[in-house]
């Protein structure tokens, strides 16, 4: 029993985290909405140079084959920086799904980033940009080219992101794969790493609003000397230390595959949304009017917060997951790392 | 990360379980704040802890301990919560002043007072709030003066938890004439003491769980003071960050409590508001963030870190889940919610009465939660004071 993180995973976080603080600051994202392109090519280069986008691929499809825990750890940076580009989606997501079924096509394209439409999500994410598709239908995996299918932009409150509809025709050819655990797994890690973000989310909130709190003053003192200030933020950074540990083990224990681990990738996605939601809300009332200006950036992590907190499986959805798993398998200290098939 | 027991783990687990099986109450003792009676059943259970060598699992062996490690402490909490077995009435002793003195006691301290901490042959109280020093505990205004090689201690300390049965307690004492965090020293005293006068005050579920103490020249020898002269508020600092970092909740307690709640919600299903399932949900949830979390924190001891003020997020976290948890329970209730557990009808509904009115102390014991939210504010994000 080891709670901790390894140098490694630390390691990959800090340049994750690194590399977006230089490239994804507040100037960035707006320069990249100011221009309406999809993305930056220049951080996404960096992105994939950097190995990010190769941590959870199998070494056929050019990865590195590291686990979901390792990839939380830069989809919360990813979070924390409102990473425009679909670093999470693809990298974390679709492209892992792919290569469970044609890493070469994945070995091809090492810039490439792929969208998957999974039946809990209406719409896709960043598919106008994807190299590939991987749709549904009747539980089979299809595989498509954007350009063989219609894409209607579904415009989101989060300026970033690039919802569509895709309309398209099934055919034998498209058909790669009828795994539906595919399907099953591809579930636990969209949840999973929405969690994850929605973690970063909050503390950027959190952070931004700590730091005008201790600039803006008012009857003489900074805001952040007000208790009423103080224990909002508080209150919020209580969510998040009590969101983190539960992401953590949901990271490590989503390869059992179970009730359990369901469960949990369950529990994490709602305490990280909860904690988004929260600590956003939290930064915008501590901004004051500030905070409901365009030109302060808390609007973008609220907004992430707001899409991701419904994205992967709504929080009704979630909470079923977790009721299954409270009424349907023994509770009590000694389950709290129980698994389907305990073997050591 | 490997969130998998060891085979020694689950063998010690399984060491443990069957020896409460074979040992704890059959049936619920008296409380221990209830009466002398209760007291004392539960002070001959812990001499039966300590004759299975469970009196404390963590300290040292030559200190009465077992030698084990913190996740070895988890697994004897979860199986000591799950079998029932009863409260430790030493709480204030093995969690909070045992920790305190393994840090800042000499081997001479340690070898006086742990043993028989261990042991139950000495119940602990703590005697740190007064009168006009309860949030501001820097405004404490006891005093001790040294005479020879003892001193001498005045003054009214108040809102001690154990204090109407229990044996020694530990206290704040500044030197006189200092002021607030300066001069201040830890000082351990019996109860029975000469001077000591120890007057019950009633809690809102009618125990006399705490007290009041007035102390007229009582001597102690210098031998009770815990670290340096002057040095008592930083101690006590260290201590509550222990208390409220790792070991004042066990996270079993809540995650019993949730497990309890969940049969209860399954059992009275047709008859709950539907909307009651998410809440019972969300009670187990936030049970095994605790633990998680708990986790998480013992890992970090044992690869040598350390407590931080993050210590103060989980004395929130744990004190308004379990407000939470009850509340749900009672609404499950229902009409029969307030039935006491004498009442003919209550069935088991009194325990979760008697809960939910000692859930409402948690965010107001060990430091309220408004400090505890000043603590994260100032300490951990850094806002100015």
């Amino acid at each position: 029993m080891d709670f901790t993180l390894t140098e490694e995973q630390r390691m990959f976080a800090d340049t994750a985290r690194t590399l977006l603080a230089d490239t994804c600051a507040s100037a960035d994202l707006r320069r990249l909405e100011a221009s309406g392109e999809a993305r930056d090519p220049a951080r996404w280069a960096a992105i994939v140079e950097t190995g990010l986008a190769s941590v959870l691929l199998p070494e056929s499809a050019g990865g590195i084959a590291l686990q979901e825990l390792d990839f939380a750890l830069i989809a919360e940076a990813a979070g924390y920086y409102a990473l425009p580009e679909p670093l999470v989606e693809s990298a974390g997501v679709a492209a892992p799904m792919l290569a469970a079924v044609a890493p070469d096509r994945v070995l091809a394209h090492p810039q490439a980033t792929f969208a998957v439409q999974h039946p809990v999500n209406p719409f896709v994410a960043d598919a106008d940009t994807a190299a590939a598709l991987l749709l549904h239908h009747e539980g089979d995996v299809h595989l498509v080219d954007p350009d063989a299918t219609t894409l209607t932009r579904e415009p989101s409150l989060d300026p970033f992101r690039r919802l569509f509809r895709v309309d398209w025709t099934p055919t034998s050819e498209t058909r790669i794969a009828s795994d539906p655990g595919l399907w099953d797994l591809t579930l636990e890690r969209g949840a999973l790493f929405a969690a994850a973000q929605g973690l970063g989310l909050a503390q950027r909130a959190v952070d931004l609003a700590v730091a005008y709190a201790k600039e803006r003053t008012q009857f003489g003192q900074p805001i952040g000397a007000y208790q009423a200030v103080k224990h909002h933020l508080a209150s919020a950074q209580v969510r998040i230390e009590f969101a983190r540990p539960v992401l953590h083990a949901a990271a490590a224990q989503l390869a059992d595959r179970d009730a359990y681990s369901r469960a949990r990738v369950s529990h994490a996605k709602l305490a990280a949304l909860e904690a988004a939601d929260v600590a956003c809300r939290t930064a915008v009332q501590v901004h004051g009017a500030m905070g409901y200006s365009w030109e302060v950036d808390v609007h973008y992590f609220l907004k992430r917060a707001l899409a991701l907190t419904f994205a992967w499986g709504e929080p009704a959805f979630h909470r079923r997951r977790v009721g299954a798993r409270v009424f349907g398998r023994p509770a009590g200290p000694d389950q709290t790392f129980a698994r389907e098939c305990a073997h050591a | 990360m490997d969130l998998r027991y060891t085979p020694e783990q689950d063998a010690f687990r399984a060491e443990a379980r069957a020896w409460l099986q074979a040992n704890a109450p059959r049936e619920p003792l008296e409380h221990f704040d209830a009466s002398r009676k209760g007291f004392e059943q539960h002070r001959a259970w812990e001499r039966t802890l300590k004759s299975g060598d469970w009196g404390m699992v963590t300290w040292p062996r030559e200190y009465g301990g077992r030698g084990l490690d913190l996740i070895q402490w988890l697994i004897f909490e979860e199986e000591y919560y799950r079998a029932g077995a009863p409260g430790r009435v030493n709480q204030n002793g093995i969690f909070l002043l045992g920790p305190t003195l393994i840090e800042f006691g000499t081997h001479e301290q340690k070898a006086r007072f742990l043993p028989p901490m261990a042991a139950g042959d000495e119940i602990w109280a703590q005697a740190w709030s007064e009168p006009q020093a309860g949030s501001d505990l820097a405004g404490v205004r006891s005093t001790a003066v040294r005479d020879g090689d003892e001193y001498v201690l005045n003054g009214h300390k108040i809102w001690s938890s154990r204090a109407v049965f229990a044996d020694w307690a530990f206290g704040l004492f500044r030197a006189p004439g200092s002021e607030r965090h300066k001069g201040l020293s830890l000082i351990l005293f019996p109860l029975d003491a000469p001077g000591v006068t120890v007057n019950p005050i009633r809690k809102m579920n009618g125990h006399v769980g705490f007290a009041e103490i007035f102390l007229e020249n009582v001597r102690a020898p210098a031998f009770n003071r815990l670290g340096e002269e002057g040095a008592g508020w930083r101690i006590c600092m260290a201590t509550a960050g222990f208390e409220r970092g790792l070991m004042l909740r066990s996270p079993a307690r809540y995650q019993v409590a949730a497990a309890r709640l969940a049969a209860l919600y399954q059992a009275r299903r047709d008859a709950a508001d539907p909307a009651l399932e998410a809440e019972v949900v969300r009670a187990w949830m936030n049970a095994e963030a605790y633990a998680l979390s708990i986790y998480a924190t013992a890992s970090r001891l044992m690869a040598g870190g350390s407590i931080g003020p993050e210590a103060s997020t989980n004395k929130i976290f744990w004190s308004e889940l379990d407000i939470h948890l009850h509340q749900t329970a009672l609404a499950i209730l229902g009409p029969r919610a307030e039935l006491r557990p004498e009442a003919p009808d209550a069935g088991e509904v009194g325990e979760w009465l008697d809960d939910y009115v000692f859930s409402l102390a948690g965010p107001i014991y060990a430091g309220s939660n408004e400090i505890q939210r000043n603590i994260i504010a100032e300490r951990m994000l850094g806002l100015p004071r």
